[in-house]
């Protein structure tokens, strides 16, 4: 599997530097935790490195490669989750969820659907549209997408900001399978998580 | 993916039939104030009616152009389509395509009824309605450039229509000007196949600046 590498990242934002020289090499079954106070550049870390954002400096290689090269393939192999949960309100739970497959290019049916949903502790409101669901619940639906992908990294911003304790056990259940499996996660959090991996590494932004 | 796209494009218009409704009212509302405010005299209405009902359709097809991504942007949806592995310009065209499909048509549809208000003789609508056939497509997808430029920017609205309106003047031009040549014994072929060829070259540019426009906006 491909090595996730930063090189000298730095972030401006206007005419504020938010942090400079970052350098990170993550690996197969590897999790990358970054941390920062408030409007430390995390987010705008994890923008860069799904490639929404582009680096002041430095670059971002998967497997070698600049991932602007790699383009599409690199968003083939790559979840990306942020603080928006890409829930649509006039949609159901499952047409979310399948819709958000397919747009990440793995299409799922019905049931499995239904499955992943069950799953996540949304058994029974499938078929609700999602604003009449509460903000943990449409976090559940988000998250369910991590139960049907097939990626190798996941780039999780506060995915377990709105979560009850039951749901962040399945979210760090989900993770823990996930590195596991030899996939890689890089995540931001201001919660006391263990999750047992291969290789942790802290990301300390100032 | 790009009928997915399409689909759930549709899917939500049918949930928020308001959304939709009012860009066709808007629409009917202007057509049908034009006589009133004129007066009733058939020839100059006759004269005025395709400039008027065009016009109308530019600013109906203009006000619904902030939801075509702004929805999208604001719950992070957008965010996901610029990161997935289909093309981006195919997706864009996808959107173009559904809001085309939820303002384009019923305008269309529309027009010959309003028509009728303007006394327009039958070969006269024909020529309009197929004259807004062939141009609304092009509006969606123009718009779309606009749309995503847009994007995120505190009174957008207003930027949108300083930004699209002057792109949309040969679509207003050769399209009223179809029915004015038809009416004049001229035939509308040539404007037919202007519009046409904008609607051509629309289809092939429009969704790839949009795309472009996308990623410029969400940086």
């Amino acid at each position: 599997m491909p090595t996730l590498q930063g090189n000298n990242l730095s972030c401006v934002r206007g005419d504020r530097r938010l942090f400079r020289d970052i350098n990170f090499s993550l690996d197969a079954g590897g999790l990358m935790q970054v941390h920062g106070p408030n409007g430390s550049g995390k987010t705008s870390l994890l923008r860069m490195l799904c490639g929404l954002a582009t680096p002041a400096q430095g670059e971002i290689r998967w497997g070698g490669t600049e991932i602007r090269a790699l383009g599409g393939n690199y968003f083939g192999t790559m979840t990306y989750l942020g603080h928006l949960s890409a829930v649509k309100d006039d949609l159901t739970a499952i047409e979310n969820l399948r819709i958000s497959s397919a747009l990440a290019g793995a299409e799922i049916d019905e049931r499995k659907a239904h499955e992943a949903l069950q799953h996540m502790g949304l058994g029974g409101r499938e078929l609700l549209p999602a604003k009449v669901l509460s903000q943990g619940q449409r976090r559940r639906v988000a998250l369910a997408r991590l139960m049907v992908c097939r990626t190798e990294l996941w780039i999780l911003d506060e995915p377990l900001a709105a979560l009850d304790t039951h749901a962040v056990k399945l979210v760090q259940g989900l993770m823990e399978r996930h590195l596991k499996h030899g996939g890689m996660v890089v995540m931001t959090t201001h919660q006391e998580i263990e999750i047992t991996a291969a290789a942790t590494q802290r990301l300390q932004l100032a | 993916m790009f009928f997915r796209i399409i689909q759930r494009d549709l899917l939500l218009a049918m949930r928020r039939r308001a959304d939709v409704l009012t860009t066709l009212f808007f629409f009917i509302i202007v057509v049908s104030l034009f006589p009133l405010g004129v007066g009733p005299e058939i020839n100059m209405l006759r004269t005025m009616a395709p400039g008027v009902v065009w016009v109308a359709a530019l600013l109906a097809s203009m006000l619904s152009l902030g939801r075509m991504f702004s929805s999208d942007y604001l719950d992070g949806t957008l965010e996901q389509m610029l990161l997935s592995p289909q093309s981006l310009p195919l997706l864009v065209l996808g959107k173009a395509l559904a809001h085309w499909l939820v303002t384009g048509v019923p305008l269309v549809l529309m027009a010959p009824v309003l028509g009728i208000q303007y006394d327009l003789p039958g070969e006269a609508l024909l020529v309009l309605t197929a004259s807004l056939l062939l141009g609304t497509p092009v509006l969606s997808l123009i718009g779309a450039i606009g749309a995503a430029l847009t994007l995120g920017l505190r009174g957008g609205g207003v930027l949108v229509s300083l930004l699209v309106l002057p792109l949309y003047i040969p679509v207003l031009i050769f399209g009223a000007g179809a029915v004015e040549a038809s009416a004049a014994g001229l035939g509308a072929g040539a404007h037919m196949s202007l519009l046409g060829a904008f609607l051509l070259a629309s289809l092939v540019l429009a969704p790839w600046t949009a795309a472009i426009s996308l990623r410029i906006s969400m940086e």
